[in-house]
């Protein structure tokens, strides 16, 4: 049962063979458990879980359920929820509840859903790996010497162990994919501008995207089409998005005639071998299925990553000034005077790589260097993009691995910040070019799973829905569990 | 590249201690050395990217739609009187 996906849950609660109370109960249990050891969740209220359940059950009783009727999800502890802290896992935030429910929040909980509670997180979506939160670091089910991956960790370790069916993360630079190959998940980051950012605390406004971290391609469709949609509240989410049936989209068996572009930039030198050897192995499968494999090139890849930590932080640096101890958050004592109020403050509550980003950003931005940084990593940005129009001319998707490297041991890059901002190296250009990224699980690594990246044009999630649900169909990877918590199922 | 972390620290409202500010040159002076990487590109003629997608700003028409929520919004302030919000003194 931990590790059934939503669909089979959904089809046990229509079927009248569990209500919703026994479920949430199922992964309460689950979470007394198992938390203590993977720090996955940072916020759990039993009570209130127990309630919703409840709310549900009753209507059902009287209604036709709706999509998502009696289904726990867990989110991660950046989405403003009422009713309970939201931290973004930093001290400053200490204390924080937030006035309103993200319009995310609104629309899971109008489709039924039973609100898990808030999971672990890089402070404020800055990390590969999950190790700066305030709460501490959350572990890797595989290997609990190692990291989960990052920003969204906590949410990928809580499925991954089976405390939850499905978890929401966000995805800045790889944040939902990159944990999500770690950890053995489907991940998906939908199109920029596909669903709301309301009451998602903002890092990079350009770049941030909600998604689903789930066990198949198709709950990762089911939630999306229930988070998708026009939201006059957020002026980046786009109107009249083009749009198609999500789940019909997951019924594809086969690959006929569907051309997959390779990029020859996402196979390197230095990636780890094993890695490499699976997601070839994938590609040859997707062959065997009546797709064929088209090298392609997409030349400004290597600039992804310092695009990227030029944009990133320079939007980070200006969203961030809004924690000024004066509406909201932490506040130092005594402050002499309203600078000292500011820097104090802020000098307390953000931890390392906060500051180290904000001050990187506040550099990218000042006086004299705009152009030099700034600018020319939006024209950057620009030709990331054309690459990717090019491609896209010639193939209907593009296959990567979403690492190159499985997870590694906690610790092991914290001190060289660089290395460290290497490791989403695959997944960063889909986010500066805004088009939906999707990660499945294709083998393991040193016994740690892989991810294969699936990336599609703008608009078209139907397109890696559709190849990832025939590879999923396949091949057994996604029924692969960590043993340690009970995957036997 | 030498970067002046304090100058920069301060414009950023962050108070750092002569040895934060110390350990922390290195490590930018790293980030922006890799950063460089970008001047090896040609762009000349090509223009920025501001937001993803080619879409327009959108706009609405200027009527209230908020509804007063002063209170609620209020409360996670570390300190408020009388619904205003209260700082040290800024005029002497």
């Amino acid at each position: 049962m931990p590790f059934r996906s939503l669909s089979d849950i959904q089809a046990q609660l229509n079927a009248g063979e569990r209500t919703a109370v026994e479920v949430a109960q199922l992964y309460l249990d689950r979470i007394k458990q198992y938390n203590d050891d993977l720090n996955a969740f940072v916020h759990i209220d039993a009570e209130h879980v127990l309630a919703q359940a409840q709310a549900s059950d009753a209507y059902r009783a009287d209604h036709e359920p709706r999509p998502l009727e009696g289904l726990p999800i867990a989110v991660k502890d950046i989405f403003c929820t009422q009713n309970g802290p939201t931290r973004c896992c930093s001290n400053i935030l200490e204390g924080f509840e937030a006035p309103y429910d993200a319009h995310v929040i609104t629309r899971l909980k109008e489709a039924g859903a039973v609100l898990v509670g808030k999971t672990n997180m890089d402070e404020f979506a800055m990390g590969s790996s999950n190790e700066t939160s305030a709460f501490g670091g959350c572990k890797n089910p595989w290997n609990t010497d190692c990291i989960p991956g990052g920003s969204s960790g906590g949410s990928a370790v809580a499925v991954a162990a089976g405390l939850t069916p499905a978890a929401l993360g966000t995805d800045t630079g790889g944040s939902i994919r990159q944990p999500a190959a770690l950890t053995g998940l489907v991940g998906l980051k939908p199109t920029y501008g596909r669903i709301s950012r309301r009451g998602i605390i903002a890092f990079a406004s350009s770049l941030d995207q909600a998604g689903p971290m789930t066990r198949t391609v198709k709950d990762a469709a089911l939630l999306t089409s229930i988070m998708s949609g026009h939201d006059a509240g957020d002026a980046t989410s786009v109107a009249d998005a083009p749009n198609f049936d999500w789940l019909t989209a997951c019924e594809a068996k086969d690959m006929k005639g569907l051309k997959i572009g390779k990029p020859k930039e996402y196979f390197i030198d230095g990636m780890d071998e094993e890695v490499r050897a699976q997601v070839e192995a994938a590609l040859k499968k997707c062959e065997d299925m009546g797709a064929e494999i088209v090298d392609i090139s997409l030349p400004h890849t290597e600039y992804a990553v310092a695009a990227y930590y030029v944009i990133a932080p320079s939007e980070a640096s200006t969203n961030l000034s809004r924690y000024d101890a004066v509406r909201f958050g932490h506040r130092c004592d005594n402050p002499e005077d309203l600078e000292d109020m500011y820097a104090r403050s802020r000098d307390e509550g953000f931890g390392d790589e906060v500051k180290r980003r904000i001050l990187t950003g506040t550099f990218a931005l000042s006086s004299g260097y705009y152009d030099a940084y700034y600018l020319k990593a939006q024209k950057v940005r620009t030709l990331i993009s054309q690459d990717f129009k090019e491609a896209f001319e010639k193939v209907d998707v593009i296959a990567t691995p979403t690492s190159p490297i499985p997870a590694f041991k906690s610790g092991e890059k914290t001190e060289d910040p660089l290395t460290m901002y290497l490791s989403d190296i695959f997944t960063i250009a889909v986010n500066l070019a805004g088009l939906p990224g999707l990660s499945q699980p294709c083998g393991f690594a040193q016994g740690l799973p892989v991810g294969l990246q699936w990336i599609a044009p703008a608009w078209q999630e139907d397109k890696i829905l559709a190849a990832a649900s025939a590879y999923e169909n396949a091949t057994d990877w996604h029924n692969q569990h960590p043993k340690e918590f009970g995957g036997e199922t | 590249m030498d970067i002046d972390v304090k100058k920069i620290a301060n414009l950023s409202r962050i108070r750092l201690t002569d040895d934060e500010a110390k350990a922390l040159a290195p490590q930018l002076s790293s980030i922006m050395g890799y950063i460089d990487k970008l001047s090896e590109v040609n762009t000349e003629g090509v223009s920025p990217t501001a937001h993803p997608h080619d879409v327009a700003m959108p706009q609405r028409a200027d009527i209230v739609t908020n509804t007063d929520r002063r209170d609620a919004l209020q409360k996670p302030a570390p300190r408020t009187e009388s619904g205003l919000y209260v700082v040290p003194k800024v005029i002497e």
